[in-house]
């Protein structure tokens, strides 16, 4: 087993009049191909953990590391090459751009990373929506799909640059059910059969109970007892 | 295509209206500054070229530029040498042995030369009488370097040649004194010398004093009119290259020891004024150009606004601030280039336009157009200008564009 993703000691508190504390002493290692569910209540510092956890923010103590590299001596440019080649993330709300076709939404990473050419981004972008069962879609733009196939192409741009950690943040909490499954679904095969490893925070139990190991997220604070009510 | 450009564009067709009006502005900036600037140059230029047409290109004159080192100074050079009261020696007035002079300067490349004898003198012509200025000159040579036959209207200045008690007048005498050609008149020199003359001929130059007060003979007359034989006091010279007046003036007086005045020194006020002018012009198109550049920070500053939920996905996706800030730039860029395009077109044809006008100064009978200047300096110039506003005004929301923060767009869109 090798370990990919480590948080050693994370804290990460808003400075400010009253400073907020948003996730605090957080320690966990996560190794290659695992699918890891966090949960929590509310406002219980979930998010703030995930980003953390993706080089989108940066703790005010402790260490993250990836793939082996130790990323709190990195500056923003270096942090975001990491992001670029390692990590890719699925939010709950589609967040992909209006004016971009599906496939150039998927391909943007691609071409920011510049290593395929023009054609060949294209050519690996189609595969990725195929993939994920919508290569039909290529040339509409993001209004024009459903919620499910929105969050598929999320994910696929996800893929794009094959990172080794897919991040997603509630990728199923503004799908129904048949939607949401067939989302977490392609989250599983992709922890189990591509080797990826997938961090996905949700409330929604079923998507934990398909998940190889679930963190408790409560006050900040890692809960081990923590269950859904 | 480059990305980041691809998104730049993409931002500017997302919002088609406000990027036109704010490329109207750009357009209609980089026009007015090249029909403004056209103008302006244009009727400078012609300013100068009259200037430089209808006066010599250097003047070498009966006088010094510095008064005669005094013996005393040349003894004690280094002391402190104080005379007062110096007067010059009583001398003959005008250039000594202006022939040599003459032949020297003769022998410089890319110049024409006349001599000329110039004095007072006082016309008397039925029982009236006019102080005129009297030049001695040499027909020959002084067609070489004078606009003076093409302002002939009667007779001509070789008439001089061939009747060397003839004397040419302007318009405004010969209307005053009712002077035709043929008709005698009396010439007094202020020297006292005295003599009959004829008009052989009648010029104007639409320079009211000048067609009144000046009157041209031949050099010899001149010369025994004056009592002044073998004299010249003025070196008339035209160059090839009007511009290098200052330069080969210097280069004479050094020689010639005589005072070289080029035009450019003698309109050195005139031309201090026209660079005032510029700078004036200069800074009121411009402001237009940074006026033009608020309709583009506006733009902008609202794209950043509206697409803070895509910064913050392309830097999430990995994208750099340096990318963010590039986006944001070209489209400045991309708004100044364009504007810049259509600008020169409309600029061009608002010079068309100008130049086809006629204007109708008072007393002239033949057409006048606006001077229309078509330098490519000022295409450039307004170019220049239009991109370093837009570039400015890109600069401030590609910085803020750059600063967006993910996390904090994150936590607010959950
Ligand atoms: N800018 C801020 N200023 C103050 N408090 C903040 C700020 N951003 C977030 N918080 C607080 O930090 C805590 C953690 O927020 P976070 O988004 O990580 O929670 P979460 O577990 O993802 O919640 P949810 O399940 O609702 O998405 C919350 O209590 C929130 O109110
Ligand atoms: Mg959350």
């Amino acid at each position: 087993m090798t370990t990919i993703l480590r948080a050693d000691n994370l804290t990460r508190t808003l400075p400010g009049e009253v400073p907020v504390t948003l996730v605090e002493d957080v320690s966990l290692t996560i190794e290659r191909g695992e699918f890891i569910c966090i949960m929590g209540p509310s406002g219980s510092g979930k998010s703030s953990l995930l980003y953390l956890l993706g080089l989108l923010d940066v703790p005010t103590a402790g260490r993250v590391w990836l793939d082996g590299e130790d990323t709190c001596a990195y500056g923003e440019e270096e942090l975001a090459n990491r992001r670029l080649e390692k990590l890719g993330f699925v939010f709950q709300f589609h967040f992909l751009l209006a004016e971009f076709s599906v496939l150039d939404n998927v391909t943007l990473p691609i071409r920011r990373l510049g290593r395929l050419k023009e054609t060949a981004a294209r050519t690996r972008g189609m595969e990725l929506l195929e993939r994920l069962g919508v290569a039909d879609q290529g040339t509409k733009h993001p209004h024009q799909l459903s919620g499910g196939q929105r969050q598929r192409v999320a994910i696929a741009r996800a893929l794009a640059n094959d990172p080794l950690v897919i991040l997603a943040d509630e990728p199923t909490g503004n799908l129904d059910s048949v939607a949401g499954g067939t989302v977490r679904q392609i989250l599983r095969d992709l922890a189990h059969a591509m080797g990826k490893t997938v961090v996905a925070v949700t409330h929604d139990p079923v998507f934990a109970a398909a998940a190889d190991r679930r963190i408790g997220i409560v006050d900040g604070r890692i809960d081990a007892d923590w269950r859904p009510a | 295509m480059l990305l980041q450009l691809e998104v730049a564009v993409t931002h500017l067709t997302g919002r088609r209206r406000q990027t036109l009006v704010s490329l109207t502005g750009v357009v209609l900036g980089v026009a007015f500054f090249l029909a403004v600037s056209s103008l302006m140059r244009g009727s400078e230029k012609d300013f100068i070229k009259r200037l430089v047409d209808n006066s010599p290109h250097i003047t070498v004159s009966d006088d010094y530029r510095h008064p005669r080192t005094q013996p005393a100074e040349l003894r004690w050079t280094n002391a402190a040498v104080h005379i007062s009261n110096v007067k010059p020696q009583t001398e003959t007035r005008g250039i000594r042995g202006y022939r040599e002079r003459l032949a020297f300067v003769e022998s410089l490349p890319g110049l024409r030369v006349a001599p000329i004898l110039l004095g007072s003198a006082v016309l008397t012509f039925a029982g009236r009488e006019q102080g005129v200025t009297l030049s001695g000159i040499v027909p020959k040579v002084m067609k070489t370097i004078s606009t003076l036959p093409e302002k002939m209207i009667k007779g001509s200045i070789d008439a001089l040649e061939a009747n060397p008690n003839g004397i040419i007048i302007g318009t405004g005498l010969a209307e005053k004194f009712n002077l035709t050609l043929g008709r005698n008149l009396s010439v007094v020199a202020a020297s006292g010398g005295s003599r009959a003359m004829k008009v052989v001929g009648i010029f104007r130059t639409g320079n009211a004093a000048y067609d009144e007060n000046q009157t041209f003979t031949l050099l010899k007359r001149a010369q025994v009119l004056f009592d002044r034989s073998n004299r010249a006091n003025r070196l008339l010279i035209q160059l090839d290259d009007p511009y290098a007046a200052r330069e080969v003036a210097r280069q004479i007086e050094a020689v010639v020891g005589y005072k070289a005045t080029s035009w450019v020194e003698a309109s050195e006020d005139i031309l201090s004024v026209l660079i005032v002018r510029n700078i004036i012009m200069y800074s009121v198109v411009a402001a237009i150009l940074i006026v033009a550049s608020f309709g583009i920070y506006n733009t902008l500053s609202t794209i950043v606004l509206e697409k803070t939920h895509d910064i913050a996905i392309l830097k999430s996706i990995g994208f750099h601030a340096r990318d963010i800030r590039l986006i944001f730039l070209s489209e400045g860029v991309i708004i100044g280039m364009i504007g810049s395009v259509f600008g020169m077109a409309l600029g061009a044809g608002l010079m068309q336009l100008l130049s086809i006008v006629q204007i109708k100064p008072p007393g002239v009978s033949e057409k006048v157009f606006l001077p229309i200047w078509w330098g490519p300096e000022q295409f450039a110039l307004a170019t220049a200008f239009a991109m370093a506003s837009c570039i400015l005004a890109a600069y401030l929301p590609a910085r803020r564009a750059g600063s967006v923060h993910p996390v904090e767009i994150l936590r607010g869109a959950a």
